[in-house]
């Protein structure tokens, strides 16, 4: 194994450990923690990718933004009188069976994924001399310009909408 | 150099522990937390193709899912607190005002 591969497999097997300790924990608390170290490997998977600007967007908004949006309704809504009960559905065998088989069709699937190769032409040099931001904003600002309005437009609706489904009615 | 089939196997890998918490978890918050991880996932198989194939769009894709589930994340969360308010629980099964 090369460098890298090593690089992979460390962050690979480990935000993999992650998101089971995340998912299987009883306390949300302690969830949110275990996310947080998985969205910092996440970023660090995106470095790793040539992506240096989404890997600061994904400290920024995940890491920063939502996780502190769970803990606080999480602190709002004060949990811990539910801790003792059962933390699954009747029917998990079910559900683990169907992420099993999912995982083995991608598997049997995704194993021989192939670069066919007319590329585009940001290239590894390309991106070193012209700077991550710079060709993410290129792209971003000419040719995505519609999507990006109506992302915000998105972002609008979600401020409105968050306000109005948790304020409290005054008669 | 790593292939791209390992990011590919990866993401799918996480992206079915994440619709294993979905499908299974009691608790609505973690089964929001549960969604946030699958986006991650295609997150990380979009960032993956982006720079096998030298293209930007699949960062830019990345760019609409993180907003999405920013906006999707205070949406839940303020439809999580107005239930709350209404029956003090956060267990979907318990929720069944629905059921006749």
């Amino acid at each position: 194994m090369t460098i890298p591969q090593l690089f992979f497999a460390y962050f690979a097997i480990s935000t993999v450990i992650m998101s089971i300790l995340m998912i299987t924990r009883k306390n949300p608390v302690h969830a949110v923690l275990w996310m947080l170290v998985l969205f910092v490997h996440i970023a660090a998977l995106y470095l790793f990718l040539n992506a240096e600007f989404l890997a600061a967007i994904q400290m920024i908004i995940y890491a920063g933004a939502v996780l502190v949006l769970f803990l606080f309704v999480i602190m709002l809504l004060n949990l811990r009188k539910e801790e003792g009960e059962r933390k699954y559905n009747t029917f998990w065998p079910v559900c683990a069976g169907i992420s099993v088989i999912m995982v083995v069709f991608m598997l049997v699937i995704l194993r021989k994924i192939e670069v066919i190769p007319p590329l585009g032409e940001y290239s590894i040099e390309k991106i070193h001399t012209e700077g991550s931001m710079m060709s993410v904003g290129k792209v971003l600002y000419t040719k995505y310009l519609l999507p990006f309005e109506i992302a915000s437009f998105i972002l609008l609706v979600a401020i409105i909408g968050a306000v109005i489904l948790a304020k409290r009615r005054v008669e | 150099m790593v292939p791209l089939s390992w990011y590919v196997i990866l993401s799918s890998v996480i992206f079915s522990i994440g619709l294993f918490g979905f499908l299974a978890r009691r608790s609505l918050i973690m089964m929001f937390m549960s969604i946030e991880l699958m986006l991650n996932s295609v997150n990380i198989s979009l960032v993956a193709f982006s720079h096998y194939l030298q293209s930007m769009t699949g960062q830019i894709l990345v760019f609409f899912v993180i907003t999405v589930a920013a906006a999707e994340a205070a949406i839940g969360l303020a439809i999580l607190i107005a239930l709350y308010r209404n029956k003090p629980t956060v267990k979907v099964d318990e929720v069944n005002i629905l059921k006749g």
